[in-house]
């Protein structure tokens, strides 16, 4: 990628500026959570429950508590303390009944690792195993509860709706105009299932955290791999009933984190630990398998899809059932479940229109925000809905999307109007297929030809939306300060952990003040003892509310340097424009004052000063947000959409069933480009954990609800060898007239709707719609083997490449 | 009073079960004499003996990469090796790539084709590439991946990374020349 190919009109917004943090990264000078280091600080260790529901009959830490170097043992019997975003569902160690394998039963903490675990080896815990609710369908049938209390559950009221005396921690929907009469009058209906499993975040840093909890005060500090201090200190507070303001949140470098560090994990645990061990700091870190059976997860999907089209390919009805396998807790889940409503339809202006959201509970490890917040899952379903359909009316998936996407004038399923400013969907959908030379799909005969070289080419593509999902008065916020020689850093409520934020937040001060982008910098390893408020840093909303946030900041400071330059040059301020690092007369530059003579108060040559320190500030809320109405799904969710398309053209190897991805082409409308080389990290990566979705990963489960592939050699990620050979990233910039120089957000787009596009190439390579993810090679196979006549001899016994 | 007995770190049951053996090797360049516990992985020694942090744990079972050094000249996960088997040995950790106050021309192509988002995998895959471009200091780019298949990455996509590791080994054949 030469990423000097990216032309901006402007000196720093739109240039390809290496990440500021890149130096420190690769000598290795970054220190991650996992690398901290407090003075007596102690190591936590865990058991986990090894049933997916069973009741906790008697736990033996006798012998834990007398091992030499045990500072602390606890149970759940001791302890009361709840957690949960939006739902109070869960407790920090399970008491008197486990609902996962994975859930955590009882924790020491002890002088090294080592001593740690061997404690925990000594705990004897007597389980009577229960039969657990295993998936959607049983948990729909209500016959076992996963929360017996469901119906006194405190949750976030009109916004969540669980449902009395059954397994669905909320149920949300939406409804516009007829379904059921526009599905009647259609000349086509076509009814169909997706699905997909829960899977990893993967971040390569686990969930680290250490806590120091005094224990004369209600004080606690914590050092944390986590993306949302401020939700975590708000959280925290909640869980032990004291006040947010004595809690200290310490963000050091994260590695990695794409939702799955969103909210709160360890910390409850962390500080319990540390609470018994009389105040010592207690460092816990996950193993990989910890990570993986452990730690919530995406969650698995059904999306039951009913869509009604005229001849001439226009959509008139869609209803959607979206079941989400949430696992024991509710956690973020419920938050998915909800946007799948307000989004449920994909990028589409259908009439009529109704879908139904369950966030349901089993006894699997909980689910919580992946990144793209549900609209992988929803996508998979609607725009592999939308090739059948395409398939059924025999019109090319090309005509019939343009036929039906929203445009200026639409209004989405929660009664948004689209705009101009919105940007354009189908923008994006003409530069995808353009770039990969779509020319409609094959013909069974074009497939036959190909079958016999064992190979067959397929090209698809898929649309996609999303808005940041996030409350209606969602916030955030920056200080500026200058330092004597006339630089500025900023701090922020975010965190930037490897999307590169922080850079972007840089580009725009720089763009805004006039400084060389080195002259500015975002304070790294956050505090919520000196930074400002930040709700969470998830939703791709960073650049958008962040860079409002900055671009006020910087205006903010602009304004303070000309007050006190309008007394110093005899002016007035609106006589006085700024550049290069100095505040000047806009009809004589050369009366001037540079930013470092203002920046700690300007100095008269009498020695007498003026001014003081400067310091500004920056805040954006989002603004007319509104919570949705629970009967009809009304109302005004979105900030800002970013929509965008990905094409693939990829390759199925017919007797291994391993498909090669040879290009993927995916356009964003992002507004503006404030950074090339950054977006593309976003859009690489992004791109390939949509493949890791679509081809590769997922997790299984034993007949007993046991997670049986907890690490990276049975639950595989995407290794060098899984990339595709070209992607190619385009970049619409139709700009958003509240964004930040125009722009929009792009950090989970990349990743939404890419299975999609690959199970649409795989039809157009094999004549064979699969419902299923992932599309592995064994999948693939089966597909064929129990598929179409016209490719395959009937004869399943037969040699491959046999007609 | 007394109201429990406690041991300290270094009580009875530790050092009745663990025997100390010493080591000798050479860690970017500086020899170390050490006295370990022969159950430390190479990890552990570098971390917590040495406190080298930049060489990260990420899966501890050898299934990530994210631990890799040099040890005389291979790159190997120092999470499934034993600290004891690097006696005599010449290691390489991320802190040895930059020279005479200097990032080597491998960090700086990893730096401006943006090849690492959160960094923790970031070590690893530059002791990987050193490993083979000091064996093939011209790879293909299949060579490039095989070599690098073993170290996982979440964040780039892999794509910035290759092209990375193909300017560098361009670049230093360059300088080689010269």
């Amino acid at each position: 990628m030469d990423h000097s190919n990216y032309q901006s009109d402007y000196k720093h917004v739109g240039q390809p500026y290496s990440r500021k943090d890149a130096q420190k990264k690769v000598t290795g000078q970054a220190q991650y959570a996992f690398d901290l280091e407090l003075p007596g600080m102690l190591y936590g260790k865990w058991l986990l429950s090894p049933h997916a529901r069973a009741k906790i009959l008697s736990i033996d830490t006798s012998a834990a508590k007398a091992l030499p170097g045990v500072k602390a043992v606890i149970t759940g019997e001791e302890t009361d303390i709840l957690v949960g975003l939006y739902m109070q569902d869960k407790l920090a160690m399970a008491k008197g009944e486990t609902r996962y394998q994975g859930e955590v039963v009882a924790a020491v903490a002890a002088v090294d690792l080592q001593t740690a675990e061997k404690a925990i080896s000594l705990i004897k815990v007597d389980y009577e195993p229960l039969k657990p609710v295993l998936d959607v369908d049983e948990a729909l049938d209500g016959d076992i509860l996963v929360h017996e209390d469901i119906n006194e559950l405190k949750h976030v009221e009109g916004v969540f709706f669980p449902q009395k005396d059954s397994n669905i921690a909320s149920l949300n929907k939406a409804n516009r105009g007829d379904v059921d009469k526009a599905l009647q009058e259609a000349d086509i209906v076509v009814e169909s299932e997706f699905s997909l499993p829960a899977v990893a975040h993967a971040p390569m840093e686990t969930h680290v955290t250490i806590v120091q909890a005094d224990p004369y005060s209600n004080r606690i500090v914590v050092w944390s791999s986590a993306q949302s201090p401020f939700a975590l200190r708000q959280m925290l507070a909640h869980s032990f009933k004291i006040s947010e303001s004595d809690i200290e949140v310490n963000i050091p470098f994260v590695g990695g984190a794409f939702g799955g560090k969103a909210g709160i994990h360890l910390e409850p645990l962390a500080t319990l630990l540390s609470k018994a061990a009389n105040g010592a700091p207690v460092k816990l870190i996950p193993t990989r398998e910890e990570e993986f059976n452990q730690l919530p997860t995406r969650a698995g999907m059904r999306g039951h899809i009913i869509t009604g089209a005229k001849k001439d390919g226009k959509i008139t009805a869609v209803k959607v059932v979206y079941d989400w396998d949430s696992g024991a807790y509710a956690d973020y889940g419920v938050n998915v479940g909800k946007t799948a409503v307000y989004s449920g339809i994909g990028p589409y202006d259908i009439e009529n229109a109704a879908v139904v959201s369950k966030t349901i509970y089993t006894n699997k490890v909980f689910s919580t925000a992946y990144r793209g917040f549900g609209h992988l899952e929803t996508h998979w379903t609607i725009e592999r809905q939308m090739d059948i359909i395409s398939q059924r009316l025999g019109i090319d998936p090309l005509d019939l999307r343009m036929k039906n996407l929203l445009e200026p004038g639409s209004r989405t399923i929660s009664g948004e109007l689209i705009s101009e400013s919105s940007g354009s969907v189908k923008d994006c959908l003409a530069a995808v297929v353009k770039e990969i030379g779509w020319t409609g799909r094959k013909t069974e005969e074009e497939r036959r030809k190909e079958w016999a070289t064992g190979k067959v080419r397929g090209k698809g593509f898929a649309v996609l939306q999303k808005a940041p999902a996030m409350p209606a008065n969602t916030s955030t916020s920056v200080i500026m300060q200058m330092t004597g020689d006339g630089r500025v850093k900023m701090m922020i409520g975010a965190i930037d952990y490897g999307q590169g934020a922080n850079t972007t937040m840089a580009q725009i001060a720089a763009q805004e003040l006039d400084l060389p982008i080195d002259r500015v910098e975002v304070v790294e390893n956050l505090s919520t003892q000196t930074n400002p408020y930040d709700w969470n840093t998830v939703a791709s909303k960073y650049t958008f509310m962040g860079g409002n946030a900055v671009i006020r900041a910087s205006r903010d400071m602009l304004r303070q340097m000309k007050d006190i330059a309008a007394q110093v040059l005899h002016s007035t301020a609106d006589h006085l424009a700024h550049g290069g690092g100095y505040i000047y007369h806009i009809h004589n530059p050369e009366r001037r004052i540079a930013y470092e003579q203002l920046a700690l108060g300007y100095q008269y040559p009498d020695g007498s000063g003026i001014g003081g320190p400067l310091i500004s500030h920056g805040v954006y809320m989002a603004d007319g947000l509104t919570n949705l109405d629970h009967e009809t799904g009304q109302g005004k969710p979105a900030l800002v959409w970013t929509f965008g398309a990905h094409a693939v053209d990829l390759e199925v190897d017919v007797e291994t069933g391993s498909i090669t991805i040879l290009k993927v082409a995916s356009a964003f409308d992002i507004g503006q480009v404030i950074n090339e080389k950054l977006i593309y990290g976003q859009i690489c990566g992004g791109v390939l954990q949509g493949l890791g979705s679509a081809i590769l990963e997922g997790y299984k489960f034993s007949p007993d609800n046991r997670l049986l592939n907890p690490s990276f050699t049975d639950n595989k990620i995407p290794t060098m060898k899984d990339m595709p050979i070209e992607v190619v990233p385009i970049y619409i910039e139709n700009p958003q007239k509240n964004g930040p120089y125009g722009a929009r957000g792009v950090a989970e787009h990349p990743m939404i709707s890419v299975p999609s596009a690959v199970g649409n190439a795989v039809y157009d390579a094999l004549g064979i719609n699969f419902h299923v993810l992932p599309l592995s090679p064994e999948a693939i196979v089966l597909g064929i083997l129990s598929g179409k006549e016209s490719i395959l001899c009937t004869d399943v016994n037969c040699l491959p490449g046999c007609y | 009073m007394v109201h429990h007995k406690e041991c300290s770190l270094l009580d009875e049951h530790i050092a009745s079960n663990q025997r100390k053996v010493s080591l000798t090797c050479v860690v970017n360049g500086v020899e170390i004499c050490d006295t370990i516990d022969p159950t430390m992985t190479l990890l552990h020694f570098l971390r917590d003996r040495l406190k080298l942090f930049g060489t990260k744990e990420s899966c501890g079972e050898g299934e990530c990469g994210a631990c890799t050094v040099i040890m005389n000249g291979k790159a190997v996960t120092s999470c499934i090796i034993l600290a004891i088997e690097a006696d005599g040995a010449e290691i390489l950790t991320v802190e040895g790539l930059a020279k005479d106050g200097r990032i080597s021309i491998l960090q700086e192509e990893f730096i401006s084709e943006d090849a690492l988002q959160c960094g923790f995998c970031t070590p690893g895959f530059l002791m990987s590439t050193r490993a083979l471009l000091d064996r093939n200091p011209d790879p293909s780019e299949e060579e490039i991946k095989e070599a690098l298949a073993g170290n996982l990455c979440r964040c780039t996509g892999y794509l910035p990374i290759l092209k990375a590791v193909k300017q560098a080994a361009e670049r230093e054949r360059k300088e080689l020349k010269k």
